[in-house]
């Protein structure tokens, strides 16, 4: 006779969760994200519309020319992922005929739709009026408007980014995108609007755009120093939202990337390492390169994998998604619309494979990195696909040490903390035995 | 003495199994000089390869014949099958006789694979195709003649001469010729589809993938006075369109399991780039003109293509379901095809609400198992006659 198990269920872990830490910065950036939902909520009630659009290629500026509320689907979607509420989403929109094999992205925003149209943040997310459809760098972002449009009605405007197939921006290239602003985005927008087309206005946004590009620029570089004051990756995410999202080009955005600016100068100053959630970095062990997007759902966990080591990312190619600025670009206000095509098609997903190899290994030098990582993101072909050979091509052309994990966006399914941990410390050993028998080779 | 129709069959299975691709050799070698250029599906403007004098040569996939060893270490289990097998086929030196590899914007996989092929095969031409996604002729049109012409300057220093506006018209008129071959052939079979199989049609369409246009073209009409005079058993089979499998193509095991198991495909997006342009290209003083004008305005539809509006989500599905008096509609899209598998929904939707019945599965081009979809495909084609009967 068996004698039965007696089970106890799970019991709530005793050990406080420590508060999680960040800089100033880092506070402020998320009071803009969420006062952007609160706008977003209220928009209707204050007589404003709502366009959508994605974060690659995003006309922040020319949108704000006519009053738009700003709605960023990826944006929303990580930000249901860090809350936990993306796998149910997921799920749902799977459940309404949605193919277990496409991206996760379309899937919680069509799942967030299905429940009730609430934002991230609990306050109502309405249907947008508009649907820009920036198809830069992805493909499935013209699928995924189309879903929407297709379930919700909104009308749409396409703007067709062609990719650098070549590696470089030719004139025709530029002067579709234009050609695309000025007879087809604008004639919507100030339709839908109401308002018309002011280029002044658009100037004055960008020159704000271009303040704040480059002290992005300065924050993201300060990476060079060692030690990083900050983290290129999961701490750049921070950096990065207001830019790449619904703030380029306001004051608002002008004065955050001021005060971050100076918070990371005096970071450099003081020789301090990045603040991670569990606070300050105080030993860098390992600097390196991460190409591909953050899993989204176990965003502290996975970070925490890489402080713990003592890994700081000093460059990500993820932070570079809505924009690369650190080769020259910048929003020019004496040339709006071809300032807006080259950023357009200047995204990172807009580069070709080759382009993309030579910006990985350009960072692996100019920030010292000890080696590369991939974060192969299931959901994002646009990234992943072919990421096995940019890892083999970057380790022969560097010499340096490439590893490679996967994950996903925002589908928790799709993330395995110990799988991962586990690649993570081989990695950091292997990385260490390179240099040892660099040091080695070094003193015969 | 007209080829019979074992012959041609014979002939065509041939061309389909040979994944060393001889016939583009054979080629090749019949005139020295003679260049080939490789391309992926769906639709590249073949006009401007073949009055280069250079043969388009259609890669479609390892099939379920080759095994991919070499390019599965280039990618990671979440992508399709296509561009692992077209890899190993580079690898291994079976796509040595092509001169240049064509990528059309298909989805990310494919245009990634065109950034792959750079890094791997240096001394390859090889160019991204891409095809505008707004449809006005001052917009979309003057950026795709330009991206035609630098194919087309491209193309002439390979070859060592200017392509020509009077290579390229003639050129137009014989892919003019073909396309009409191919549509009469879709439509004989949609009109008699126990006489010509999609299992034979299937492989008469994949034999223009190595051939010469011209030669194709005489293949698909000696295919239809041959298929004509056989005297095949008409079945009560269910009439239907199989869609979804405009890239990454079933193996031919699926096509027959389909068949075996009461339906009749009636239309088809296999080999699309033979039909993507929906009638002839005119023969003007201006070509390429001509050939932009077609894409934008009178192309087929299919999932990497945007439609401009929502109403016209599926137009041509339903068009094809009315057209061919079909029954209902198979979804068969590669596993991880995302440009299928995101489109699928939406066309379902527009299905629903037309009353036309539906049924979806996914496959990879080595798809060995062929039960489940015999089994599903069966009473799909057992439900309609059901529901017809009622």
């Amino acid at each position: 006779m068996s004698t039965p198990i007696q089970m106890t269920p799970p019991q709530p872990s005793k050990k406080p969760i420590p508060e999680v830490q960040k800089e100033d910065a880092m506070w402020l950036q998320k009071e803009m994200i969420n006062a952007n939902y609160h706008d977003l909520a209220t928009a209707h009630d204050h007589g404003r519309k709502i366009c959508a659009t994605f974060v690659p290629g995003n006309l922040n500026e020319l949108m704000m020319c006519f009053n738009f509320a700003r709605s960023l689907p990826e944006t929303n979607q990580l930000q249901n992922g860090m809350r936990k509420k993306s796998g149910k989403f997921i799920m749902d929109a799977e459940r309404d005929g949605h193919s277990e094999d496409v991206c996760t992205y379309v899937k919680s925003d069509l799942g967030m739709m299905l429940n009730g149209e609430t934002g991230p943040t609990g306050e109502p997310m309405p249907k947008p009026d508009l649907l820009l459809l920036s198809y830069t760098g992805c493909f499935t972002f013209m699928k995924w408007f189309e879903l929407i449009r297709q379930k919700y009605d909104c009308e749409t405007v396409m703007l067709h980014t062609p990719y650098q197939g070549d590696g470089k921006i030719s004139q025709s290239m530029r002067d579709y995108v234009i050609k695309q602003i000025k007879q087809t985005v604008i004639p919507t927008l100030e339709r839908v609007s109401g308002i018309k087309f002011d280029i002044d206005r658009l100037r004055q946004y960008m020159k704000e755009s271009a303040k704040a590009e480059d002290d992005l620029v300065k924050i993201l570089q300060s990476a060079k120093n060692r030690p990083s004051p900050i983290d290129g990756y999961f701490g750049a995410v921070y950096y990065i939202g207001p830019i790449f999202t619904a703030f380029r080009g306001t004051p608002e955005a002008t004065q955050f990337y001021d005060r971050l600016r100076k918070e990371i100068d005096q970071r450099v100053r003081d020789k301090k390492g990045p603040i991670t959630p569990e606070g300050e970095l105080t030993e860098e062990k390992y600097r390196l390169i991460v190409e591909g997007p953050p899993n989204w759902t176990s965003f502290r966990d996975f970070w925490k994998m890489f402080a713990d080591e003592g890994a700081v990312v000093v460059a990500s190619t993820y932070a570079k998604v809505g924009g690369v600025y650190d080769f020259g670009f910048r929003h020019d206000p004496d040339h709006p619309l071809e300032s807006l095509a080259d950023y357009c098609l200047g995204v990172y997903t807009n580069l070709n494979f080759p382009q993309r190899i030579d910006m990985i290994c350009r960072y692996m030098d100019e920030y010292q990195a000890d080696g590369l990582l991939i974060n192969s993101i299931k959901s994002c072909n646009s990234f992943s696909a072919g990421q096995l050979l940019m890892l083999r091509e970057v380790e022969k052309r560097t010499g340096k040490p490439a590893a490679f994990i996967e994950s996903d966006l925002v589908d928790p399914r799709y993330f395995s903390a110990a799988n991962i941990k586990n690649r993570l410390e081989s990695y950091f050993q292997m990385i260490k035995q390179k240099r040892s028998a660099a040091a080695a080779a070094a003193m015969h | 003495m007209a080829p019979t129709l074992k012959q041609i069959v014979g002939r065509c299975e041939a061309l389909f199994e040979d994944l060393h691709f001889d016939a583009v050799k054979q080629w090749k070698a019949a005139v020295p000089g003679r260049k080939a250029i490789g391309y992926m599906p769906v639709y590249v403007p073949r006009e401007i390869v073949h009055a280069a004098g250079m043969l388009p040569v259609g890669i479609f996939g390892g099939g379920d014949q080759l095994e991919v060893i070499q390019g599965d270490a280039y990618y990671q289990s979440y992508i399709c099958r296509i561009p692992r097998s077209t890899l190993e086929m580079g690898l291994t030196g079976r796509l040595d006789c092509m001169d240049g590899m064509l990528f059309p914007s298909i989805c990310d996989v494919i245009r990634n694979l065109s950034g792959m092929w750079q890094v791997l095969f240096k001394d390859k031409y090889v160019r991204y195709i891409d095809v505008p996604q707004n449809y006005l002729d001052s917009v979309g049109g003057e950026f795709y003649i330009h991206e035609m012409q630098v194919l087309r300057d491209d193309l002439g220093r390979l070859a060592g001469k200017p392509v020509t506006d009077d290579a390229l018209r003639a050129s137009i008129a014989v892919y003019n010729d073909n396309r009409r071959a191919v549509q009469d052939l879709y439509t004989y079979r949609a009109r008699k589809p126990w006489q010509a199989p999609t299992s034979e049609v299937y492989l008469v369409i994949r034999a223009g993938m190595v051939l010469p246009p011209e030669e194709h073209t005489q293949l698909v009409r000696d295919y239809i006075a041959a298929v004509d005079l056989e005297k095949r058993a008409k079945r009560d089979n269910a009439r239907v369109v199989l869609t979804g499998s405009f890239c990454e193509q079933p193996p031919l095991g699926l096509i027959k399991s389909i068949e075996m198991s009461g339906c009749y495909v009636v239309d088809d997006d296999f080999g699309l780039v033979m039909r993507w342009l929906l009638d002839d290209v005119p023969v003007t003083d201006n070509p390429l003109l001509e050939l932009s004008k077609a894409f934008l305005h009178r192309s087929n539809q299919q999932a990497s293509k945007y439609d401009d509006k929502k109403e016209d989500k599926g137009r041509l599905l339903v068009q094809s379901v009315k057209t061919y008096s079909a029954e209902g509609v198979i979804f068969a899209a590669p596993s991880f095809c995302d440009p299928a598998l995101l489109e699928r929904p939406m066309l379902q939707d527009v299905l629903a609400k037309h009353k036309i019945p539906y049924t979806a599965f996914k496959f990879a081009e080595n798809t060995g198992q062929m039960a489940p979809i015999r089994e599903q495909a069966g009473t799909f084609a057992d439900s309609i006659k059901l529901w017809s009967a009622a």
